[in-house]
């Protein structure tokens, strides 16, 4: 254990704040794309503007569902909410606010991913997918890694609750949580922007 | 348990700070998906959400994450790499709405 | 945890030597000699794939290498010395020495250490078998898109090259990790920031440079994945995509990347200069400050790669002062190091003939990068060899000159033999001479219009002449190596062991047996300034006595793990999958990453 360090702080914890740094640059380079790309597709369906197949002649709605989204982001935030709870929990070593609230956490988690999956399949149905235009590879894009952050972060919290269901997680080892929750908070916050950039920024 | 694994770590907020938190972003996600139908504020949309996202961004960051009692190293970890990312973020869609001004004349 | 210090102590003993506890070891040095030697290999085949380069260019209308097998030569060449050569180099310093300059017992995350030299290693076997299928990478180290979209190279090499810089990325990220938080840290007693030796401030800043800008490239590579096979047109005009982009993202990676393999250089030769020229870093805050500086300013420059792509004036000019402005701190360096050794009482010993060489030949290629840093200028030279001599100038004439002068100056404290002076210095002459003669006159070439990335050139271009120097001069370049590779052999069978301080140096790895034993320090030393080493001699009034081997009884040090080669074996496999083009690869993969990490994190890290 490394807990006589130079600064004071845990190592494990900075080494979660330098990877998140890190991350930043990845969800930079994502949304640099979308931005640089946006109003640029040659081709529909479009985000916020109605289209007319020029095939079918069938007019596809703007495709973007706010309300839908709307609602899977206050459940994200409300995830974020849970783990803090949850963490609290584990600090201070109350068993059953730690694993109600780490298990809402999940449920928050798994629904918003519920969402992604049902909001993916209805675009392809519309007609946008990867190989659509350039609205669809770079929405694709951003929100598919997105989701692949929110998955991994589901793997990490889960394996954090197999331990602390297991008794496993007293408050000294509650870093094991919180390094999990500071994750989960990030792949929070870079939806914060996602949603606005993508969903709201007409 | 040792004093040591307290070190560098402060009183955390209670559960009633996080839920006032919590009760902000919601409201605050409200009023951006109302903004987004109000017609009549069409102009200013833009500069009202970004508005919007940083106050979320930064309440979840300050609070969620503890950055405002941890550690400023923390912090330093968490914005430099931003100022960097906003950075690269500008200039890139500054060159290309300015310096490549071909792609956008190209006609659907 | 008092009881597993018993526990353990004994394990450590058991599992010292073979070919297991290689593969197992967490131990920085151990990682350190394994990237150390992995790289050299694979340095070795890059020169080797520069000779045959040269060989097809020393006289015109050669056909010694077909198109498409110098395209996979020059590709791989850039590739290898890049991401396999200069920056494991780096790695291997940054391994042995950080913790020992720092006065660390290891580095923060030693097994995350261990896999990140395993991913690293899994990467460079990957990209170099796509020459079994005769599927090499050959659209150069840049890869530029559309040329790398599937309708232009259709077939697997690409792939290759994307995979294999993926995994590379992430073996260069979790470094950069572990070694923040090692610096940040792991500090012994009294080792302030600004007590830090020049090295490690360098490797510091080199690592936040990794951290930021791999991310990047690792999005242009994705993107550049789903262009060849899934579909979408992030770089295909023809659908509203833009090539440039690519461009755009490669270097707000790659200029940055230039950094990372200039700056561990700085770092080495600012720690050889003061020593032998028995007087302390001059300038020391104005060193550590410019690099910050120079690092900083690097993620604002990448557009001058691009002004032939026509980007307009004012991204032009902007691009072309921030460019010109990153020369101020450069400069600062330079003077700094002469005046290190200004009036300083020099010792002509090998490590300093190739720092020395490293100033002269640095100096010359920062010279020619700022000719391009105008674009009027720029657009010249670009696609010249102007190009190719300006930057060999800098990573051959700097890094290579760097590494190698802290080769010879860290070799004794890595292995224990103190390598042969005479044969040092016919590898410094063999090399300056050869590297001249090889790069010197591209500039010329260059200027008068020979392009780069052809493969051959027609008689009667007034080329030849030139070509046939710089394949001669090669060819010594190359030969000046076998020198010291001869060195290495030699040394290793004859020398007598060395002693701890063979070269009064001044930073804490001199203070402890040669080689370190694996618990690095019995007693971690308290640190009071800037040159630890020198001030503990100076108190005792000269030479401190050879340190003792002594028994680590009671020290304890993290247990060896086989978890971190079996996630990183899930990474290459996972990743593979998609050059395999077969889903199932990838699903096995990533089922073995899982079980490497899950076992990794619920293992006792000792």
């Amino acid at each position: 254990m490394h807990l006589e360090t130079t600064t004071g702080l845990d190592s494990r914890k900075m080494a979660i704040w330098t990877f998140i740094g890190s991350e930043c640059l990845f969800f930079a380079s994502l949304i640099s794309t979308y931005m640089v790309y946006k109003g640029k597709s040659l081709t529909g369906p479009y985000p916020h503007e109605p289209w007319t197949n020029p095939s079918t002649h069938e007019v596809v709605k703007p495709i973007l569902n706010i309300p839908l989204t709307s609602v899977s982001t206050f459940v994200l935030l409300m995830s974020s909410f849970a783990v803090v709870l949850a963490l609290a929990g584990a600090q201070r070593g109350k068993r059953g606010m730690l694993i109600g609230w780490l298990s809402a956490t999940m449920v928050g988690g798994m629904i918003f991913l519920g969402g992604q999956v049902y909001e993916f399949s209805h675009f392809v149905k519309e007609g946008l997918t990867l190989h659509q235009n350039l609205f669809g590879a770079t929405f694709f894009t951003l929100t598919g890694f997105h989701g692949g952050h929110v998955t991994v972060g589901l793997i990490w919290l889960g394996s954090v609750l197999y331990t602390a269901i297991k008794g496993d997680l007293p408050p000294e080892k509650a870093l094991n949580l919180e390094m999990a929750a500071l994750y989960w908070h990030f792949v929070d916050v870079i939806w914060i922007i996602i949603f606005t950039v993508i969903y709201l920024i007409k | 348990m040792d004093a040591h694994a307290t070190a560098g770590e402060h009183e955390h907020p209670t559960a009633a700070t996080y839920a006032k938190i919590a009760v902000t972003l919601v409201i605050l996600t409200a009023l951006e998906v109302a903004v987004y139908y109000v017609e009549s504020i069409r102009r200013y949309l833009v500069p009202i959400l970004l508005i919007l996202m940083v106050i979320k961004f930064a309440l979840v960051a300050m609070y969620y994450m503890h950055l405002k009692q941890d550690s400023k190293l923390f912090s330093g970890l968490f914005v430099f790499p931003i100022i960097i990312a906003i950075v690269v973020i500008l200039a890139l869609i500054a060159l290309f709405s300015v310096a490549h001004p071909t792609l956008t004349t190209v006609a659907p | 945890m008092a009881t597993s210090v018993m526990d353990h102590s004994g394990v450590h003993d058991a599992a010292k030597t073979g070919l297991w506890s290689w593969i197992t070891t967490v131990d920085h040095k151990r990682i350190g000699i394994l990237y150390g030697v992995s790289a050299f290999v694979f340095f070795l085949i890059g020169g080797l794939e520069a000779l045959l380069i040269r060989w097809q260019l020393g006289s015109a209308n050669n056909t010694f290498l077909s198109p498409d097998r110098y395209n996979q030569l020059f590709t791989m060449h850039g590739t290898t010395m890049i991401f396999l050569a200069v920056m494991p180099l780096s790695a291997m310093f940054f391994n042995f020495l950080i913790p020992l300059q720092i006065g660390a017992r290891d580095v923060a995350f030693p097994r995350l250490n261990a896999f990140s030299y395993w991913v690293f290693i899994f990467g460079g076997l990957l990209l170099n078998s796509s020459f079994l299928f005769n599927l090499a990478p050959n659209a150069g180290w840049f890869g530029y898109a559309n040329l790398t979209t599937k309708p232009y190279s259709p077939e697997l090499n690409v792939d290759f090259w994307i995979i294999g810089l993926q995994i590379l990325g992430i073996a260069s990220l979790a470094a950069g990790v572990n070694f923040f938080t090692t610096i940040i840290n792991l500090r012994g007693p009294g080792m302030k920031l600004m007590r830090m030796p020049m090295f490690v401030w360098m490797s510091f800043i080199t690592q936040v440079l990794i951290l930021l800008a791999f991310p990047v490239i690792t999005v242009a590579l994705i993107m550049l994945m789903f262009d060849r096979h899934f579909g979408t047109m992030f770089f295909t005009v023809a659908q509203g995509g833009d090539p440039t982009l690519w461009q755009h993202l490669f270097w707000i990676f790659g200029h940055p990347e230039v950094y990372i393999l200039i700056l561990p250089a700085f770092g080495i030769v600012s720690e050889i200069l003061p020593v032998f020229s028995r007087k302390p870093l001059f300038g020391y805050a104005a060193m550590v400050f410019s690099g910050a500086f120079i690092a900083f300013l690097g993620f604002g420059v990448w557009s001058h790669h691009m002004f032939a792509t026509g980007m307009g004036p004012i991204a032009d000019a902007v691009f072309s002062l921030s460019t010109m402005l990153i020369a101020v701190p450069t400069g600062v360096k330079i003077f700094n190091w002469i005046g290190t050794i200004w009036g300083g009482s020099l010792q002509f010993k090998t490590p300093m003939y190739f720092a020395l060489g490293f100033i002269a030949m640095f100096i010359m290629g920062g010279l020619s990068g700022v000719m391009h840093a105008s674009p009027p200028a720029d657009l010249q030279q670009t696609d010249t060899y102007f190009v190719v001599a300006h930057f060999h100038y800098v990573l051959f004439g700097g890094s290579i000159f760097a590494l190698t002068a802290g080769a010879y100056y860290w070799f004794p404290k890595m292995f224990g033999k103190m390598l042969d002076e005479g044969l040092g210095k016919v590898h410094f002459w063999l090399m300056l001479i050869g590297f001249n003669l090889t790069f010197m006159p591209m500039h010329f070439l260059g200027l008068n219009g020979m392009p780069r990335r052809v493969y051959t050139y027609p008689a009667g271009t007034g080329f030849e002449f030139w070509n046939r120097v710089e394949t001669a001069g090669s060819l010594l370049l190359g030969f000046s190596f076998l020198v010291f590779v001869y060195n290495i052999f030699r040394t290793m069978r004859k020398a007598p062991p060395a002693p701890a301080d063979p070269w009064n140096g001044a930073t804490l790895e001199w203070a402890i047996p040669s080689p370190p034993q694996e618990f690095n320090f019995a007693d971690v030393p308290v640190v009071h300034g800037r040159d630890p080493l020198w001030d503990l001699k100076r108190e005792r009034g000269g030479m401190l006595p050879e340190p003792p081997r002594v028994s680590g009884k009671g020290i304890h040090m993290p247990n060896p793990s086989y978890w971190p080669i079996v996630a990183a074996l899930g990474v290459l496999v996972t990743l593979s999958g998609f050059i395999i083009g077969f889903p199932y690869v990838n699903l096995v993969g990533a089922v073995i990453l899982l079980i490497g990490i899950f076992r990794w994190a619920f293992e006792p890290a000792g």
